[in-house]
C-alpha cells in the first residue's frame, strides 16, 4: 500500500502520522504542498496542524493550494483520501466535505482524551472496528464544532454517512459528552462514495500503549489491502 | 543631536553609566550608540546586579555538556543524546498585553533551544496572578492561558506541565516564566560564539518591525518628531513563521554550514551581533541598509532596537550561502547577508555607505557595569503561635476549604486548553509530579517539572532557595527519573532596596547549597528584577526547571492509586511544621512565622531510597507530600483514579491538624502490595529512613477514620468547583 502524506507549512502532525503508517508498513512519502503532482497513493492524508498559520480561516488557504488540485482528481478517482483535525478543515474547505467546522462551542483549544463512537464499520477505514466499538481518542482543536444544514445532515443519516460521534464511556451521545458543540455530537464524516473521511479526533495519537493506548491502530490497519 | 541628560535618564541609564560609557568610546555616542549600550546594559542584558550572586550557583557536572551563557543548558543523558533547556521570564509584556505577551515568552524559549540544534519535545510554565479577586486577575488569566496555548499548539510543540498560584503579591505585577525542553544530538549542537574572519554573518526569519522597540528609548527625540509611527513596546508574536523558521533552521543544521548561530531575543539586532563577535573574540560590521525591513524608512536606530520576533542571525561558512539560501527560500523566509566578521573587535554600523555607529564589543560586554549592591540578610522567623490557641475546626471542613481553593483546585481547565500530545511521546501529561516524555525512537524519556514556592521565600529566602530544589528533585524522583540538572527563572523586587537584593542573594545560597549537595547543576537561567509597582516589590519566586531521566519509559511511574487492597507507606518524619502552609493560609490567615526546615541528608537519603524500590519493582504508585501536607497528598493520589482510601489515624497525636497538614520536607507517599511491607520496612530501616503505614486502599471513599468519610465523586467535584465557580 502507497500512502502520501500532504505536508502545508505550518503541518505539525505530518511526522507522527507517517509514523503511524509506517509501523503498519504503509510506503509512506511525505509530499510538499508546493509539488505539483502526487506520487502513486492508495491512500492521501491531510495532516493536522495549523495550515498557513490557519490565517483567515482554518484550512481555508490549504484549500486552495496547488496540491490540493491533485487531491481532488485523486479523490475522484476513487483514491482514499484521510483528513485528520486540519485535514478534516481543509477537506470542508476544499470541498470534498460538506458542512463547516466552526469555533469551539466555548471558544477555547480543546485539548483532551474523549471518547467516540464507530457510527457504521460499513466502509474501507472502520472494517475492523465493531459497529458502535467505543475508542477512546485524543482531540486538540479550536474549531471542530461540525455543522451543516438539515438537507446534508438528512443526507448523512440516512446515508450512513456519520462515520464517529463523541459519546461518554458507556456510548451515550448527547449533549454533556459533546466537547466541542457539534452538531449531533458528529466527529467525523464520509463522502458520498466514502472513500474520503474527515475526522477531529487524532488517531495517530492511539497507536501506542506507552504513550496513550491502540484505539486507532485499526483504522489505519483496515485500509491496507 | 546633542545627548541632554534628559535623553540618557529615558534610555534608563544613570548618570554615572554614561561617563564610563564616554571614557569607553573616548568620545560622546551618537544617539543610536546610546540606544545599543542602554540595549546592554540594562539589567535584563547585562544582569549588572545579579552577576556577582549567580556566581555561586554550581553549574558543573558529569552530566553537563553546556552550563549558563550560551542560549540554553546541554546536558547529556547517554547514547549521543543531549537535552537542551532553558527557563525565562515574560512577566512585564505579559502584564501590559497577556495574550502577546505570553506567547512570544513561549516563541522566545523555544528559539533559544533549536538555536542550538535541538528538536524542541516539551514546553512547561509557571504562571503567578494577583488574588483571584482582584479587577484584573481573570482577564490576565484568560490572556495568558490563551497565549501561552496559542502559540504552542500552534507551533506544535505539547506544553506538558506547569504550575499556576493566585497570591495579592501579584495583583500589579504577574509572573509568567516559560520553560522549553529540546533533543539533539550531542556531537550536533550548536553555539554562538563567532570564528573566523570575513565570514558572512546572515540575518533570517521574519522582517523587522518597529514593534518591541525598548520601552525606554521609545520617548527619545528622535521618536518625538515622528511620534505617529510609535507602537507598543511589547512585541507580537507569530508562531506559524517560527515553526517555519524551526523547520528551515535544523533543516539547514543537518549538514556543516553554520559557524555560530543566535536568536534576536531581548535587544535583537543589537545583543545577537555583540554576543557572537563578544564570544569570538572578533569585530562585527553590519550594513544596516540590508536588513530585512517590514515598514518604511526604518531608522538604524530602530533597527538595532527592535524586538520583533521570530528572527535569527547565523555566521555561515564560506561558499555554503547558496545552499542555505535556497533552504530558506524553500520555507519562505527572508534569507539576507547583512554583514561580516571582522578583526577590529568593533562592532561596526554602516547605513547608505555611511559609518553611523562604532563600538568596541567589550565595552558592550564585558566591559559592562558589574554592581555589588547592597544586602540585608532575612532572619528567620520565630515561632509565635500556640495551635492550641486557635479556633477550633474540623479536618473534613479544613480538607474541603483548601481543596475547593484557588490555588489547591484541579487545574485541568488549563491543561486542556493545550496540546498535549502533538508529536507522540508524551508518556505522562500534566497534573503529575513530572511530565515524562520519551525520546523519540529510543525507550528512554525524560521527566519534566516546574517548581516555586514564594510564601516559603519571603518567610526565609535561604530556606525557601534550598526548598524548591529540593520540590523539583522529589517530583522527579516521584515518576521514578533520576534528577539530572535545572534551569532557574530568578524572580525577584527592585535590587536597589537592599531588603529584596537580600532575597535575591540568599534565594541563591540557599539554591546553591542544596544544587551542590543533590548534585543537581543549574545550567541555565534567566533573572528578572525589578518585579513590583510603586515600590512594592513581589514575593521574592524563583522558579526552578527540573529535569531528570528514566532509563525506560514503561517505567514511569504516577500518584494514582492503582490496587484495592494495597496500602500507603509514608516515607519521612512528620513533626507538623505549619508556619507558612497551606493549611495556616487558607484556614486561619495566618501568614507569620518560619517555612519548614529543609535536612538535605535525608533529602537525598530518601529520594535515593525511593529510586532503589522503584528499581525493584515494589511501588505502584508514588506522590511526593509538598504543600498541603499528608492528607492533600493523599486526596491527590485518590482524585486521580477512581478509588479511595481508608486513612487511619494514629493513636497518639498531639495535634491532628499538625499531623495531616504539616508541611515538613522530604517525604512521599508509596503505594504497596501488602504482602511485600516487611520487605519494603526493611530497606527503608536500613537506609535510616523513618516510616509508617497512613492508609489502605479502598472502593469509593475517601476516609479518616473517626473524622471523615467523603465519595471520591464529590470529592472531585469540591476540587472542581472553583473554576467553575469564578
Amino acid at each position: 500500500m502507497n500512502s502520501s502524506v500532504i505536508v502545508f507549512p505550518g503541518s505539525n502532525c505530518d511526522r507522527d502520522v507517517a509514523i503511524a503508517l509506517e509501523k503498519l508498513e504503509f510506503k509512506n512519502k511525505m509530499v510538499w504542498h508546493k509539488e505539483t503532482s502526487l506520487p502513486k497513493s492508495d491512500l492521501i492524508v491531510i495532516p493536522g496542524g495549523f495550515s498557513y498559520g490557519d490565517y483567515l480561516r482554518s484550512g481555508a488557504i490549504a484549500g486552495k493550494s496547488n496540491i490540493l488540485n491533485e487531491v481532488i482528481k485523486a479523490a475522484n478517482n476513487g483514491c482514499l483520501i484521510l483528513g485528520i483535525c486540519n485535514g478534516f478543515q481543509i477537506l470542508t474547505e476544499a470541498g470534498l466535505l460538506k458542512g463547516v467546522l466552526l469555533r469551539n462551542q466555548k471558544l477555547k483549544f480543546i485539548g483532551k482524551d474523549v471518547s467516540t463512537k464507530v457510527i457504521t464499520n460499513d466502509n474501507r477505514f472502520f472494517k475492523k472496528y465493531a459497529n458502535e466499538q467505543i475508542l477512546k481518542m485524543n482531540i486538540a482543536h479550536n474549531e471542530g464544532n461540525y455543522y451543516t444544514d438539515q438537507d446534508h445532515l438528512k443526507a448523512l443519516e440516512d446515508k450512513n454517512l456519520i462515520a464517529l460521534k463523541y459519546c461518554d464511556e458507556k456510548g451515550n451521545t448527547n449533549k454533556e459528552n459533546n466537547p466541542n458543540g457539534s452538531l449531533n455530537n458528529i466527529a467525523g464524516i464520509f463522502n458520498d462514495k466514502k472513500n474520503i473521511l474527515g475526522m477531529m479526533p487524532h488517531p495517530e495519537r492511539m497507536v501506542d500503549n506507552v504513550i496513550s493506548n491502540r484505539d486507532g491502530v485499526n483504522l489505519f490497519s483496515s485500509l491496507l489491502n | 543631536m546633542k545627548i541632554t541628560d534628559s535623553i540618557i535618564e529615558k534610555h534608563g541609564l544613570k548618570l554615572d553609566e554614561y561617563t564610563k560609557i564616554k571614557d569607553l568610546l573616548k568620545r560622546e555616542p551618537n544617539l543610536l550608540e546610546l540606544g545599543i549600550f542602554s540595549a546592554m546594559w540594562n539589567e535584563h542584558c547585562s544582569y549588572k546586579s545579579s552577576r556577582i550572586h549567580l556566581k555561586n550557583l554550581p553549574t558543573k557536572g558529569i552530566n553537563v555538556i553546556q552550563g549558563p551563557g550560551e542560549n540554553a543548558g546541554v546536558i547529556d543523558i547517554g547514547d549521543n543524546d543531549a537535552i537542551i533547556f532553558k527557563i525565562e521570564s515574560h512577566n512585564h509584556p505579559s502584564y501590559i498585553e497577556p495574550y502577546q505577551g505570553a506567547a512570544t515568552g513561549v516563541g522566545g524559549i523555544l528559539r533559544d533551544v533549536f538555536t542550538m540544534g535541538a528538536r524542541p519535545i516539551a514546553l512547561l510554565n509557571s504562571i503567578h496572578f494577583g488574588s483571584p479577586d482582584h479587577f484584573k486577575t481573570k482577564s490576565l488569566l484568560n490572556g495568558v492561558v490563551s497565549g501561552i496555548g496559542g502559540y504552542g499548539n500552534c507551533i506544535g510543540i505539547p506544553t506538558v506541565a506547569g504550575e499556576t498560584k493566585f497570591n495579592s503579591t501579584y495583583n500589579e505585577n504577574i509572573l509568567v516564566n516559560a520553560m522549553a525542553v529540546g533533543h539533539a544530538k550531542k556531537d550536533k549542537i550548536f553555539y554562538s560564539k563567532a570564528k573566523g574572519l570575513n565570514k558572512s554573518v546572515v540575518y533570517v526569519g521574519s522582517k523587522t518591525g518597529r514593534d518591541g522597540i525598548h520601552g525606554a528609548s521609545m520617548a527619545s527625540a528622535e521618536f518625538d518628531e515622528n511620534s505617529e509611527k510609535k507602537k507598543p513596546t511589547v512585541q507580537v508574536g507569530d508562531p506559524f513563521t517560527e515553526k517555519l523558521l524551526m523547520e528551515a533552521c535544523l533543516e539547514l543544521m543537518k549538514d556543516n554550514s553554520i559557524i555560530s548561530i543566535q536568536d534576536m531575543g531581548a535587544a535583537g539586532l543589537t545583543s545577537s551581533s555583540v554576543e557572537m563577535a563578544s564570544k569570538g573574540e572578533l569585530g562585527m560590521e553590519l550594513d544596516l541598509e540590508k536588513v530585512p525591513c517590514r515598514e518604511e524608512n526604518m531608522s538604524p536606530y530602530e533597527m538595532m532596537l527592535s524586538e520583533s520576533q521570530e528572527r535569527m542571525l547565523i555566521i555561515l561558512e564560506d561558499e555554503k550561502e547558496k545552499e542555505a539560501k535556497k533552504i530558506f527560500e524553500k520555507w519562505d523566509l527572508d534569507f539576507v547577508v547583512i554583514g561580516k566578521t571582522t578583526n577590529t573587535n568593533n562592532l561596526t554600523l554602516k547605513y547608505k555607505n555611511k559609518l553611523v555607529g562604532e563600538i568596541p564589543i567589550d565595552a558592550l560586554a564585558s566591559k559592562a557595569p558589574m554592581y555589588n549592591r547592597k544586602w540585608e540578610k532575612t532572619n528567620l522567623p520565630e515561632k509565635k503561635i500556640n495551635i492550641k490557641d486557635l479556633k477550633k475546626v474540623k479536618l473534613e471542613d479544613a480538607l474541603l476549604k483548601i481543596l475547593s481553593s484557588s490555588n489547591q483546585s484541579n487545574k485541568n481547565w488549563i491543561t486542556e486548553q493545550y496540546d498535549q500530545m502533538v508529536m507522540c511521546d508524551t508518556a505522562q501529561k500534566s497534573g503529575t509530579d513530572a511530565a515524562v516524555i520519551r525520546i523519540h525512537n529510543k525507550e528512554k524519556a525524560i521527566a519534566v517539572t516546574v517548581d516555586s514556592s514564594a510564601n516559603y521565600c519571603k518567610a526565609h529566602p535561604l530556606t525557601g532557595g534550598k526548598q524548591i530544589v529540593c520540590e523539583s528533585w522529589r517530583n522527579l524522583i516521584s515518576v521514578g527519573a533520576k534528577p539530572i540538572a535545572i534551569t532557574n527563572c530568578l524572580n525577584f523586587g527592585n535590587p536597589e532596596n537592599p531588603k529584596i537584593m537580600g532575597e535575591f542573594a540568599e534565594c541563591i545560597l540557599g539554591i546553591a547549597e542544596a544544587c551542590e549537595f543533590l548534585d543537581f547543576p543549574v545550567v541555565s537561567g534567566n533573572v528578572s528584577l525589578y518585579n513590583g509597582t510603586n515600590k512594592k516589590s513581589i514575593f521574592p519566586t524563583p522558579v526552578i526547571g527540573g529535569v531528570g531521566l528514566i532509563k525506560n519509559t514503561k517505567n514511569k511511574i504516577n500518584h494514582s492509586l492503582k490496587k484495592e487492597g494495597n496500602i500507603i507507606i509514608q516515607v519521612g518524619k512528620t513533626f507538623g511544621h505549619l508556619y507558612q502552609s497551606v493549611f495556616f493560609d487558607e484556614i486561619h490567615s495566618i501568614k507569620e512565622g518560619p517555612p519548614p526546615e529543609v535536612n538535605l541528608t535525608n533529602e537525598k537519603n530518601n529520594g535515593e531510597t525511593i529510586l532503589k524500590l522503584l528499581e525493584k519493582n515494589l511501588l505502584f504508585s508514588v506522590h511526593d507530600v509538598s504543600a498541603g501536607g499528608m492528607l492533600l497528598s493523599l486526596a491527590e493520589m485518590s482524585l486521580s483514579s477512581n478509588l479511595g482510601l481508608k486513612i487511619e489515624r494514629p493513636k497518639e497525636l498531639s495535634n491532628i491538624m499538625e499531623y495531616y497538614f504539616g508541611e515538613d520536607q522530604g517525604r512521599y507517599l508509596i503505594e504497596i502490595e501488602k504482602k511485600n511491607t516487611d520487605v519494603i520496612q526493611k530497606i527503608l530501616k536500613e537506609n535510616n529512613i523513618f516510616n509508617e503505614i497512613v492508609a489502605n486502599v479502598q472502593k469509593d471513599y475517601f476516609e479518616v477514620v473517626g473524622e471523615l468519610k467523603i465519595k471520591i465523586n464529590d470529592l472531585y467535584n469540591i476540587n472542581n468547583k472553583w473554576y467553575y465557580n469564578y
